[in-house]
């Protein structure tokens, strides 16, 4: 495993719904300046993970660290409060609003009572350069006019738009066609180069393969395994994720 | 030549945009056009300075709901009783003046006040409870019409003489203020608008829409300079007994609403937060919105707005009736939003539409009247120019979606 210490951290997590035990003594780490991919069958306690993180479950039981100190996240605002971001696969986007609205909305920028057009477009400008996204023609043109691709753009520049530190991203690459995937992988790796911690759910092994550095795999609801890349080959992934063990990495995991 | 390039740009970024179902205004702009040179080669009546003050007065009433109403229907909302919201508003302002004998500068502001309760009650109901606004206005739109009765009581007609009530619809500024008032609303709108793509290009960012602003600002200025003079004419036909001349209050009123509106709308995080419900109610949640304290102002200013509206009605009429904003008010007024642009699916729509609606629902009303057509076919053709609009909006959506 990496050498540097990570900057949020779970232990020992668990979860239940009622009788559900969803989530048994998950441990997940996640690394500012990399990539980490989470992966796992469908049910195997991904989405509950990551709505731990953003404080919308609270853990029955488990220590959360961010940045070395211990925390807990009761609630999104938490997240929000710490530099967590969630941009979830439907996006939530206003497809009446243009994108700096989008960006901005909840949160918006104002001089006295009024909003504070140029300021946000200057800052919204400035975070999609930093992100070099150079696809969007207008940021003042409406949602409803972008590709999906553009909109997993917009939803990740608001994202970052706040200096986040770790931002959680679930299946970005779901619905797109493949110029668009690898736009948007793109961009992944630019967040992660920008310094940040990044969080990809995704079912596509060779989207992780291309941008993750670090692969969690979920069996049942534990870890089967948190590996670096570079340890593993797409096979083993495969047998974590479908047996929750790879005979490779029996001295490797946890 | 870079300057005609970028105006050539400006106006191939508003063309495309209209293609892609983002119309605005321009459906409303041309029917009211059409309507206008049909209506006046028809009638010789029709396009006389007369007539003209006429239709604002007519129109003043229903274009004030209308106003209201898009704060609702951008949420997608509707809001079926906000037409007895302005009978019920309107009557507790003449039964406080005539009854109670209270000034006008008390009750007016009271019977505002039990307009916006009344919105907050449906609003209560619609965000909290969520019953559709559909069902929820429906029946408030009996019970109001019953508050109504009530509060008219036996008589059936309460006849006002509050001279200050009455002169909004009645009484019209002299010459020189209507000039002044002109010159004033033109100046701080040029004035507002080259501020706003000032402090754009103080920070850096792109105006490439001023050059199609201001052609639009100031054909706007420049038919505001011909309404002004067409209303400054004499329109009496005894000018020695009576003398007829001026913008009638109503317009200021109007317009003092209009622009609390838009900024409102337009300016502040409250009216983006409502163009975000009407979007995707579900995002703006996530957002941190609230989405239920939204929808209940929302409804509280349609009601306010309605009895505004309500005042306008007392004025034209001199009295309150069982009827007042009963009948067709309430569909006038919903079309006039409709017409002007403004979506039933909510989301997208601008105050300034209602106006634009509120003049093209009243011309039809106005021009047909003077040819002598029958209330029926009237009835019809307005039916017929709101299916029109509703199709147009229903057409530009899917022109957006399809893209």
């Amino acid at each position: 495993m990496s050498t540097t210490t990570p900057i949020l951290s779970m232990r020992g997590i668990n979860k239940s719904f009622g009788p559900v035990h969803v989530l048994r003594d998950v441990n997940f780490d996640s690394y500012s300046g990399k990539v980490t991919a989470l992966v796992g069958d469908n049910g195997a306690g991904k989405s509950t993970l990551i709505k731990c993180i953003a404080g919308i479950y609270v853990p029955d039981s488990g220590d959360t660290f961010f940045e070395n100190a211990k925390v807990s996240i009761s609630g999104p605002r938490d997240a929000t409060a710490l530099g967590i971001e969630v941009v979830y696969q439907d996006l939530a986007l206003c497809d009446n609003l243009d994108i700096v609205h989008n960006m901005f909305l909840g949160r918006e920028e104002k001089s006295g009572p009024t909003l504070d057009e140029s300021k946000m477009e200057s800052m919204a400008k400035k975070t999609l350069d930093g992100l070099s996204v150079r696809t969007v023609k207008s940021i003042r043109q409406q949602v409803a006019s972008l590709s999906g691709g553009q909109r997993q753009t917009v939803a990740i520049a608001r994202a970052v738009l706040w200096n986040s530190k770790v931002v959680i991203l679930d299946e970005p690459t779901a619905a797109l066609g493949v110029a668009q995937t690898e736009q948007v992988l793109k961009l992944v790796r630019q967040l992660a180069d920008n310094g940040l911690a990044v969080i990809v759910i995704s079912h596509n092994l060779n989207d992780v393969f291309q941008v993750a550095d670090n692969i969690a795999a979920m069996y049942l609801g534990s870890m089967a395994a948190q590996v670096n890349k570079s340890d593993v080959t797409q096979n083993d992934v495969v047998q974590l994720i479908t047996t929750g063990k790879a005979e490779k990495l029996a001295g490797l995991s946890k | 030549m870079s300057e005609q390039m970028t105006l050539d740009k400006s106006l191939r970024d508003w063309w495309s945009r209209v293609k892609a179902g983002q119309t605005g205004a321009l459906p409303a702009l041309l029917g009211l056009l059409v309507l206008c040179l049909v209506f006046g080669s028809m009638s010789s009546v029709f396009l006389t300075p007369g007539n003209f003050a006429n239709l604002l007065t007519q129109a003043a009433a229903v274009t004030v709901i209308a106003m209201g109403l898009v704060f609702v229907l951008l949420l997608g909302e509707i809001d079926l009783s906000a037409g007895y919201a302005a009978g019920v508003s309107g009557a507790v302002l003449v039964v406080m003046i005539t009854e109670m004998e209270y000034a006008w500068w008390i009750a007016f502001p009271v019977s505002v006040l039990v307009g916006i309760a009344l919105g907050g009650f449906i609003g209560y109901l619609v965000a909290q409870l969520h019953i559709p606004s559909f069902v929820v206005t429906l029946a408030t739109f009996l019970a109001f019409q019953g508050l109504l009765l009530l509060l008219i009581g036996e008589g059936g007609t309460i006849r006002i003489d509050d001279p200050v009530i009455l002169s909004v619809e009645n009484k019209n500024l002299s010459v020189s203020s209507s000039w002044i008032f002109y010159f004033l609303v033109a100046g701080s709108y040029l004035a507002s608008g080259i501020w706003k793509f000032y402090r754009r290009r103080q920070a850096g960012l792109s105006d490439n829409l001023f050059k199609f602003w201001l052609i639009k600002a100031l054909g706007i200025v420049v038919v505001g300079a011909a309404a002004t003079s067409a209303l400054t004419v004499e329109r009496s036909n005894n000018p020695e007994l009576v003398s007829l001349r001026g913008i009638p209050y109503v317009v200021p009123v109007i317009l003092v609403l209009l622009v609390a509106a838009t900024f409102v709308l337009t300016k502040t995080s409250f009216g983006l937060h409502i163009y975000a419900v009407g979007g995707n109610a579900e995002a703006a949640r996530r957002a941190g919105i609230n989405v239920k304290m939204i929808r209940i102002y929302s409804f509280m200013i349609c009601s306010g707005f309605a009895a505004i509206a309500g005042m306008i009605f007392v004025s034209r009429a001199n009295s309150i009736s069982p009827t007042t904003g009963g009948s067709s008010t309430l569909l006038y007024a919903v079309g006039a939003a409709v017409i002007g642009g403004t979506s039933l699916f909510g989301g997208k729509g601008k105050v300034s539409d209602a106006i634009l609606g509120g003049l093209v629902v009243a011309v039809i009303d106005n021009g047909m009247a003077l040819l002598g057509y029958p209330a029926g076919i009237k009835f019809m053709v307005t039916g017929a120019v709101l299916l029109i609009s509703a199709s147009i909006d229903a057409f530009s959506r899917r022109g957006a979606n399809t893209k």
